[in-house]
């Protein structure tokens, strides 16, 4: 016999040995139900049609030697059967396939955002071997790198193939007269090759492109050259204007690149190196947001650089001891920099999701528990009929796991919702978030993820159907199986009860942390306040000093005279929540450390005397700036309460003179300063993470008494604070006005402060959502699963209650009988619940604000609400047992 | 002497009989009108019916579909076939000549 006959004939007769089967079970049924017309027993009947049988059937069933091919059909035949089987009890399948659906829907969600924030390789050449490179200074791990030091690094390792540097820089970018405002980022030499990008088109700046005198260059992204070039073919040589220089483009990357630390896809690079700005070469003590990335040579540990880094630092500590002396190069994995803190919360939601599907698998083992007590007749039948116990397992399985794929299908709908609202509350430091989706891993997790699920699900009724063989299903009254079975399936309520408490109390936890920070006091009043970039055009800079005073001015008029404007403030430099820059300061007449990294540090903000309005910021003593104080007068200075606090413990500092001479290079730059008044503090670094941030000296400066020689340099870039009395005034009127003032002003970025306050807590917020979503599920499957339990549990002892109120109990005694059951497994939940919860919050200890990981409150109500919804979901059994009808109960026996 | 095997070979007789007077049945249906029509003096062995069910359906003298019954269980429903027809027609007639034959050795003997 050929190979292919052998085959086709051993599927045939797999095909007729099934289909004999089957009839033999359909004779078997109605020999039983003779039987059992005759007056026998059900269970007896089952056994006397078994034994009439014979066992022929089975001999056969074992004569095939096509081993596998013998399995592969039996596997085919119970997926049909299983298929058959579910669609006999529709509502079965549909509470066990959405209950599936739910818990591995939520996971795949979740998990998509994991894939690709955690797991997913950065999107460079070896990504595993790019490190951040940050100045460590007293003040801050994290600084930003002075340009001088940065080339002796890069010029001094021995560890990097190579160092690159980058800052990013808004640019306000002409072509065909048109000017528009783009993100962009000015970058050093070699910053593309080490991340392993190439350019579509042209060419990458070469470090002949990033010097001082160097022809004007420029590299433009993609979508850049597509929108506003309409793809032009021959786009590299052109010429555009770029804050008012000329620059030669140069070459073309790819919009799929992603500017590390970037929030946008930027669209303009510019060669660092001819940048026209002195200070920026000379001053080895200025923070120029000058930030680094390097690519390890090959062999060399992230520890071998550091060592390295440790030597050149040193060296040029000794070089340069005024300004180096406290300066060492702080190496992070780029990756870790790009995580930050969302690790944590997504390793949380994570966890807190795996809960969600455990307890849905649980649900769904009650179910098929429940089901397995009416399908006993059937297995007893099938075994009686000759298939094995292993099969009756097996048949087992193959259902469990089939609903579990259904279910997971269904899921990937429930996940594709589910990110979509995901993505709204997103924070915006995820990179990448266009690329969450049901990918091929994300949709390879589901699919694992449901058949574990399956198994996971199956596998207990599954045994207890074998435990409780043909020998005792047929022999073995009810009840006592019962009786073990409710066991189990209590167990299960148990731990169901634990894993939910466990969720409740991290979104309680996670909620009253979101109201902490709703109630911490920013120490300026958000409401009503709008916020924008203004960027005058590039030939403002050359103007004289005061031309430029006087513009400024009159951008301060024109929003002033709207009606419905209540208070106008042109500022610079920091910005509430939005921006950062810190001048070092001393004090006149102590003496002056000698290093000027040794200066404390203060966050500047370069104001006009409305600003305290336009904020509402809290005067605490003295006074605000006022329109006096202006180019001519006496120059002041107002510092926050914590300023005044640390540096000036026991005396009062108005008065007294800030001595801003801290720069050895550019002596006298900024006047020395009167303090005048002091405010309240604000909260600079959002909501959650002020208080933790080393820097919180703040000092407010009258944009009136800037420098000359700095004025130019500060009408590059003003942010414009509006404080409106209604909300009717919107973004495009005010920019309309600012506009008639000049057509070539660039006006963008606009946020109201509430937006910015929100968005500082973006992540807590991401966090709070879905935990609060799958804690609410996990309430809900949990409730559903003990009314199931209990429902089933009052439906077994049926003739037990009937026999009881026979006897004389009073319906409230039953009541109270089976309310104390579902007590019982509510209480050793909650009890267990209490424990794991305990010991596992503070593993986000880190992530909450205001309140301990342990916090009573939130336990109290958690146990509560848990319980109080557990007894309404027993309630409605314990009511049904309450009515039974003795005499109907025992008539059925 | 209730030896059922010397019985067991003449069920495709029976079984064609019952189909071509009684129209379609299912198996369980067929060992029933065997034993009630023999007054329970034939009694099919279960086991080997359906294999032999399949044995004829194979040589074309019936036929089977599955059908749901009315308490709605799936059941293989037999029909005979033409070729059933003649073969019921050949084997009675030989079941008879063979039975009148040893009807007459044992009456004459």
């Amino acid at each position: 016999m050929s190979l292919l006959s052998r085959f086709v004939s051993v599927f045939r007769t797999e095909r007729i040995g099934r289909e004999i089967q089957e009839e033999q079970e359909f004779h078997i049924a109605c020999r039983i139900e003779e039987f059992i017309e005759e007056g026998m027993e059900e269970k007896a009947a089952a056994r006397r049609a078994a034994l009439e049988f014979g066992n022929r059937s089975r001999a056969q069933a074992d004569s095939h030697d096509a081993k596998l091919l013998v399995w592969l059909e039996s596997t085919v035949q119970d997926i049909h059967y299983g298929i058959r089987t579910l669609l006999k009890s529709p509502s079965f399948a549909a509470v066990a396939i959405v209950t599936l659906a739910l818990g591995i829907g939520a996971n795949t969600a979740t998990f998509s955002v994991v894939n690709r924030v955690l797991l997913s390789p950065l999107p460079y050449q070896d990504p595993d071997r790019l490190i951040s490179v940050f100045e460590e200074i007293p003040s801050s791990k994290r600084s930003s790198i002075s340009y001088p030091n940065f080339l002796d690094w890069r010029d001094m390792n021995r560890s990097f193939s190579s160092i690159a540097g980058y800052r990013g820089t808004d640019v306000n970018i002409s072509w065909n007269g048109e000017a528009e405002h783009l993100p962009g980022e000015m970058i050093s030499a070699g910053l593309f090759e080490i991340l392993g990008i190439h350019p579509i088109a042209g060419r990458t700046f070469s470090k002949n492109d990033d010097r001082l005198g160097a022809a004007p260059t420029i590299v433009i992204s993609e979508g850049l050259w597509k929108r506003k070039f309409g793809s032009m073919p021959n786009i590299v040589g052109q010429t555009v204007t770029v804050d008012g220089t000329p620059r030669t483009i140069i070459g073309i990357v790819s919009s799929s690149f992603h500017f590390p630390l970037a929030t946008s896809i930027n669209d303009v690079y510019e060669p660092m190196g001819n940048w026209n700005e002195p200070r920026f070469y000379a001053n080895r003590a200025a923070g120029a947001v000058w930030f680094a990335v390097g690519r390890l040579n090959p062999g060399v540990t992230l520890e071998d650089a550091r060592a390295d880094m440790q030597r050149v630092s040193h060296q040029l500590a000794i070089s340069y001891p005024a300004m180096n002396s406290s300066v060492k190069a702080n190496l992070v994995p780029l990756k870790d920099v790009l995580v930050g803190d969302m690790r944590l919360a997504l390793l949380v939601l994570q966890g807190a999701v795996l809960f969600v599907l455990l307890i849905a698998c649980v649900n769904v083992a009650n179910l098929l528990l429940a089901r397995s007590t009416s399908r006993e007749r059937e297995f007893a039948i099938r075994l009686a009929v000759g298939a094995g116990k292993i099969r009756i397992v097996r048949q087992l399985l193959t259902e469990s796991v089939l609903l579990a794929l259904v279910g997971g299908a269904l899921g990937l709908l429930v996940a594709k919702f589910g990110i979509a609202a995901a993505l709204t509350v997103l924070p915006q430091t995820v990179l990448r978030p266009d690329e969450i989706g049901l990918n091929l891993p994300v949709l390879l997790f589901t699919f694992s993820v449901s058949l574990v699920a399956g198994v996971l699900f199956g596998v207990a009724p599954a045994f207890k159907t074998r435990l409780a063989e043909i020998g005792s299903a047929l022999k073995e009254s009810g009840r006592t199986m019962a009786g073990s079975r409710h066991h189990n399936r209590g167990v299960f309520v148990v731990l169901e009860m634990a894993m939910a408490l466990v969720l409740l109390v991290g979104a309680g936890l996670m909620i009253r942390t979101l109201f902490a920070l709703w109630g911490v006091d920013p120490g300026f009043n958000p409401h009503r306040v709008m916020t924008f970039s203004v960027s005058p055009q590039a030939s403002l800079r050359k103007e004289k000093p005061a031309a430029i005073r006087s513009f400024l001015r009159q951008m301060h008029d024109k929003i002033a005279s709207i009606p419905g404007v209540d208070a106008v403030s042109l500022g610079g430099y920091a910005s509430p929540m939005n921006g950062d820059q810190e001048w070092y300061f001393w004090f006149v007449g102590k003496p002056k450390p000698a290093h000027v990294n040794d200066l404390p540090m203060a966050l500047a903000y370069i104001v006009e005397p409305d600003y305290l309005h336009a904020l509402q910021l809290q005067l605490k003593r003295g006074r605000f700036l006022t329109n006096t104080d202006n180019e001519l007068s006496t120059k002041v200075v107002v510092i926050d309460e914590t300023m005044a606090e640390k540096y000036f413990p026991a005396q009062d500092p108005i008065g007294r003179y800030l001595d801003f001479d801290t720069d050895p290079q550019n002596p006298g730059r900024i006047p020395n300063p009167q303090i005048v008044g002091i405010v309240g503090h604000v909260n600079q670094w959002g909501l959650a993470s002020d208080a933790s941030h080393p820097l919180q000296a703040q000092m407010y400066l009258p944009i009136a008494q800037i420098p000359d020689k700095e004025m130019s340099g500060f009408g590059q870039d003003i942010r414009m604070y509006v404080r409106t009395k209604s909300a009717d005034i919107s973004f495009a009127s005010l920019r309309e006005q600012l506009l008639s003032l000049d057509r070539g002003l660039v006006v963008f970025d606009n946020q109201p402060m509430e937006q910015i306050v929100s968005r500082s807590i973006a992540s807590k917020r991401f966090t709070v959502a879905l935990l609060v979503v799958f804690a609410g599920i996990a309430l809900v499957l949990a409730s559903v699963g003990i009314y199931g339990v209990l429902a089933h549990l009052v439906g077994q002892r049926r003739q037990e209650i009937g026999i009881r109120m026979a006897l004389g109990a009073a319906p409230w005694e039953v009541l109270r009988m089976i309310l104390g059951e579902g007590g019982r497994m509510i209480l050793a939940g909650i009890a267990i619940g209490v424990i794991l919860a305990l010991m596992l919050t503070h593993f986000m200890s880190s992530m909450l604000f205001g309140v301990k990981p342990t916090d009573l409150p939130t336990f109290v109500l958690v146990v509560l609400v848990l319980s109080s919804i557990a007894l309404l979901a027993c309630y409605a059994p314990a009511r049904s047992a309450m009515k039974v009808d003795p005499m109907i109960a025992l008539r059925n026996e | 002497m209730a030896r059922q095997d010397s019985f067991q070979g003449a069920i495709p007789l029976l079984v064609l009989k019952i189909l071509a007077r009684r129209g379609p049945l299912h198996g369980y249906g067929l060992t029933i009108h065997i034993k009630q029509t023999s007054l329970e003096v034939l009694n099919v062995e279960e086991g080997s019916l359906y294999p032999a069910l399949h044995r004829m359906e194979e040589a074309g003298l019936i036929k089977a579909k599955w059908a749901t019954t009315d308490k709605n269980r799936r059941a293989r429903i037999y029909e005979i076939t033409r070729a059933g027809m003649k073969e019921l027609e050949q084997e009675e007639s030989r079941w008879r000549n063979i039975s009148n034959a040893i009807g007459r050795v044992l009456k004459e003997a």
